[in-house]
């Protein structure tokens, strides 16, 4: 099928989170006068909240797999002030630096991974740990002051596309990506469309193809629009190229490579795929791994926008972002969610933080709304595939698959602990 | 496999009791598919009445309709229990009428011990305190009652599944139960408890109790039945009176599939050549009992194109041998070599036995075999990535090419491979599954209780698809509990007891006596 699917995952629960985030966008642009769809916000918006959807992309594919990562926040600010004081006190050039902050991030994915994948302790506790261990890393090394980074940094989570060429009235770096995308969705859609005709399989309506394809460009050509007419100086910010690189490799990783296909199955039944030849337990590694290096780049990401890393960066961040993993379509129990869906998810939450500021929500009032949210969109979630709906939406997005009846708890492992015993 | 009278312990004609169960017209759709269409059944006081019918044609959907899972409302239709027309809302009102339900897959607490477990939900209480010792008094006289003699408060997962069984029995006694609903309660038995629990339930119906029955096993059903009901592709087909129709299982048979079987295993000329796959003195340790061996000293071969078969009671060590020898995945290796084509092996992890030509096929395929949150095309593939993709990038088009060839040879009934594992019958995950397997081009190919939980079609196809695999000269290992399914495929039978190897026989030479003998002693020194 076409990759765009893939990376979408077909999965109806993410097509209705996509009607929240539009509603919201909607709702707040009518509350806010306006003032959510302006070039100078949207920037805003995805300056603050990159790090935060880098960070769900690694906790996705965690949670995936069936464990989860509690220690990214400060990992993540661990390694914000390691890499300022590396740079400050050694004099490493910007880019050394961020080598630094990810072979750290490298270097402790690896120590959680270890006790995680191969001694066995479940990773709520390994990552808890991790959560206190270098939150307290983070101040004793930076004696809990502030560290500033050089402006060379800062560019990885300051800066934007420059502005090269003719003069249009709009950022031409900004626009030709616009553009570039607008036909790689057209493109790999009618691709798609083609090979799946070739194998045989039973393929959507044309107009409905075309409908998505239209409804799809139009949102980009307009955010696209938006980014471009920012105040001079700003278009498609720095943080949102590495963001997107990083959803188109990692949606590929996870969708189309073995490696991912190992992650899905680990997280869906264990058992089945070691049984299989999934080498689970590498799985598990790489994916502690993989999260701890996304947060090393999470946390450089903040300290270069910040200008400074200090002892309070971090805090809070593996909530937000474990939130946007489930709004986005994933599973406590493993095996289901995407990196698409994740990004939704962390929208919807990025959306809703903004436009209750803009509105003048006090953050305290904001809180009780965002954690309000949180539980009215697993609800609906819930409610939404235990109802089988076929619909519309169903029929512009395949389902990935029927969970099990759940009418009758099954004592399953009853039987398994037995076998283990005779 | 004695054939036993109906009735020769008891002397009421089951016709002539009254009625006290009637569903009338069930019918229940679920999005796309009609489950139940105009489904009726009747049981009488004091009778066992069993249900037959092929995976998927209703059985279990029938059973929640009367019990209380698809509450009232849901399905259209009447029951009628006792004369009085019934409107459960939820489980805990038809318990309340005096109906309960065994699941196949029981519904006990493995943590908790035979009394809690019994009392789950139904505790003895005085202003919200439980009161054990009451609890305890009566859990002994329940033990009593099905046969039960351990420590009521041991914890159910350490007795085996056969006393687990009756536990869920003294369960539902103590809920004064009516009429007892047992879904393949023999599924997972050995033959000496099946048959314990088959004279249970006759005991019970000498007590006023009676018994709503669906089974596969169908000598056991016509040992026990009074009448049977057959249900096919969501329609009542018949309802036969064992005594008066003269039922055998031929008779049942003809009535689930529409047509006689003419023979329970396709025909098969088997072409079998030079040994190529053998173990030898392979021990292997309990992995978490110090000093226990589950594999004593074990030794065994396979030719190329032979269907080799392990025979032995459950708890034997037939499923600990096969997944030790599958990549060190069960236990603690501690000798024995393992000999293909000439050559000794060293099959430290399952990649490695997957590699060295080896393919197992588990015996719970829910748990053990599929990841039910997967498509059949997912499925079909996940044990040979390698082989459909390049660079570790999967090719969607091989995908899809590989599992429709297989959707097509092993005739798996689906709509389409982009369904998912979950939403298939049971004979029909167990050809994805095979199929998995089969995309290995495994030499040897291990399977452990292939046809379980399976209806007599599809386990004729299974036949046929093992019988396939050995005529291309792999080789062929089926462990099964079913000694007439052993009989019927394999060329050789090995039998295990407690760990050890203590036999093996010829096609010609075994019968079920024979291996039960062996299958039931140690070896007796040559």
């Amino acid at each position: 099928m076409n990759a765009i699917k893939q990376l979408f995952g077909g999965n109806t629960r993410q097509f209705g989170m996509i009607f929240a985030l539009v509603a919201l966008v909607v709702f707040f642009q009518f509350m806010t006068g306006g003032v959510i769809l302006t070039p100078d916000n949207v920037i805003n918006l995805v300056n603050g909240y990159s790090y935060i959807l880098i960070l769900a992309i690694g906790m996705v594919l965690v949670i995936i797999a069936g464990h989860i990562d509690l220690s990214v926040g400060s990992v993540a600010a661990f390694v914000g002030i390691v890499v300022a004081l590396t740079m400050r006190d050694w004099g490493l050039p910007w880019y050394m630096g961020i080598v630094v902050g990810l072979v750290l991030g490298a270097l402790i994915g690896a120590w959680q991974g270890f006790f995680v994948a191969y001694v066995g302790i479940p990773a709520f506790i390994v990552t808890l740990a991790g959560m206190l261990l270098f939150r307290g890393a983070n101040q004793y090394f930076g004696k809990s002051l502030t560290v500033p980074v050089s402006t060379d940094f800062q560019f990885i989570g300051a800066g934007y596309l420059p502005e090269i060429g003719p003069d249009t009235g709009y950022n031409n770096l900004t626009l030709l990506v616009g553009f570039i995308v607008v036909a790689a969705l057209i493109w790999g859609e009618l691709r798609g469309r083609r090979k799946a005709v070739a194998l045989g399989v039973d393929v959507k309506p044309l107009w409905v193809t075309l409908v998505k394809l239209a409804v799809l460009c139009a949102v980009v050509l307009y955010v696209t629009y938006l980014f471009a007419t920012g105040r001079p100086g700003t278009s498609f910010p720095v943080p949102g190229i590495i963001l997107g690189f990083l959803v188109l490799g990692y949606g590929f990783i996870s969708a189309r490579t073995t490696i991912g296909r190992h992650v899905y199955a680990v997280g869906g039944n264990r058992h089945a795929a070691a049984l299989s030849g999934v080498k689970s337990k590498r799985t598990d590694f790489l994916v502690i791994l993989n999260m701890a290096v996304l947060a090393g780049l999470a946390g450089m990401i903040f300290v270069a926008r910040s200008n400074a890393s200090g002892p309070s960066d971090g805090v809070g961040w593996e909530l937000d972002a474990i939130a946007a993993v489930f709004i986005g379509g994933a599973a406590v129990t493993g095996g289901v969610g995407t990196v698409v869906g994740s990004m939704i998810g962390g929208l919807v939450m990025a959306v809703l933080n903004n436009g209750l500021y803009l509105m003048g929500v006090g953050s305290d009032m904001s809180q009780i709304i965002k954690g309000l949210v949180l539980l009215a969109a697993v609800v609906f979630d819930v409610y939404n595939k235990s109802q089988g709906k076929a619909s519309f939406i169903g029929l512009m997005m395949k389902r990935l698959g029927g969970r099990d009846n759940p009418d009758l708890a099954v004592a399953e492992p009853l039987k398994d602990a037995i076998k283990v015993e005779s | 496999m004695t054939k036993t009278s109906v009735l020769e312990s008891d002397t009421h004609m089951p016709t002539a009791n009254p009625i006290i169960l009637q569903m009338r017209s069930i019918t229940k759709e679920f999005p796309g598919v009609k489950a139940l269409s105009d489904v009726s059944i009747t049981v009488r006081a004091s009778e066992i009445h069993s249900i037959c019918g092929e995976n998927g044609a209703g059985k279990s959907t029938l059973m929640k309709v009367l019990s209380g899972v698809y509450p009232y409302g849901s399905y259209d239709g009447e029951i009628v229990f006792q004369n009085e027309v019934c409107e459960f809302k939820d489980i805990r009102a038809s318990e309340h009428a005096g109906i309960v339900i065994i699941h196949q897959e029981l519904a006990l607490i493995p943590e908790l011990s035979i009394t809690e477990n019994i009392f789950l939900g139904n505790e003895p209480t005085r202003f919200g305190i439980i009161n054990w010792t009451e609890a305890r008094l009566r859990t002994l006289e329940l033990m009593a009652r099905v046969g039960l003699s351990e420590d009521p408060d041991t914890p159910v997962k350490e007795i085996g599944v056969g006393k687990q069984q009756l536990v869920e029995i003294a369960k539902a006694l103590n809920k004064s139960v009516k009429l007892l609903i047992l879904d393949e309660p023999t599924a997972a038995l050995n033959e000496s408890d099946s048959q314990h629990l088959l004279d249970l339930i006759r005991g019970l119906k000498g007590k006023g109790i009676s018994c709503i029955m669906i089974s596969h096993k169908l000598n056991e059903i016509e040992q026990v039945s009074d009448s049977i009901t057959i249900i096919r592709d969501g329609k009542t087909i018949e309802t036969l009176d064992v005594q008066a129709d003269g039922v055998d299982e031929d008779r049942i048979i003809k009535g689930m599939v529409g047509r006689t079987l003419g023979a329970r295993f396709p025909e098969h000329a088997p072409k079998i050549g030079e040994v190529f796959f053998e173990v030898k003195n392979w021990t292997v340790g309990h992995p978490q009992i110090a000093d226990r061996l589950v594999c004593k000293n074990s030794s065994f071969t396979v030719r190329r194109g032979e269907i080799v078969g392990f025979a032995g009671l459950m708890g034997a060590g037939r499923t600990e041998l096969a997944r030790s020898i599958f990549g060190r995945s069960y236990g603690n290796y501690m000798s024995g070599q393992i000999i293909k084509d000439g050559k000794e092996i060293t099959l430290r992890n399952v990649p490695e036995a997957i590699k060295h030509g080896l393919g197992y096929v588990t015996e719970d395929r829910k748990t053990l075999g599929l990841n039910l949150l997967d498509d059949i095309k997912t499925t079909t593939v996940s044990a040979n990535l390698d082989a459909i993709s390049k660079h570790t990038v999967v090719d969607l088009g091989k995908e899809y090419a590989v599992a429709e060839r297989y959707r097509k040879q092993l005739r798996t009934k689906t709509p389409s491979v982009d369904e998912g594992v979950s939403k298939l019958s049971g004979g029909n995950q167990q050809k994805v599954v095979l199929a998995k397997w089969m995309f290995t081009d495994p030499d040897l190919l291990i399977l452990d209780e292939p046809t379980r939980g399976i209806d007599v079609g599809a386990k004729y196809e299974i036949y046929g698809i093992i019988q396939a695999l050995a005529n291309q000269g792999k080789g062929v290992i089926v462990i099964s509990s079913e000694l007439p399914e052993l009989l019927g495929i394999s060329d050789r039978i090995y039998t295990i007891f407690e760990g050890a190897i203590t036999g093996v026989l010829n096609k010609n030479q075994a019968s079920q006596e024979s291996l039960m003998k062996r299958m039931t002693a140690a070896k007796k020194s040559a």
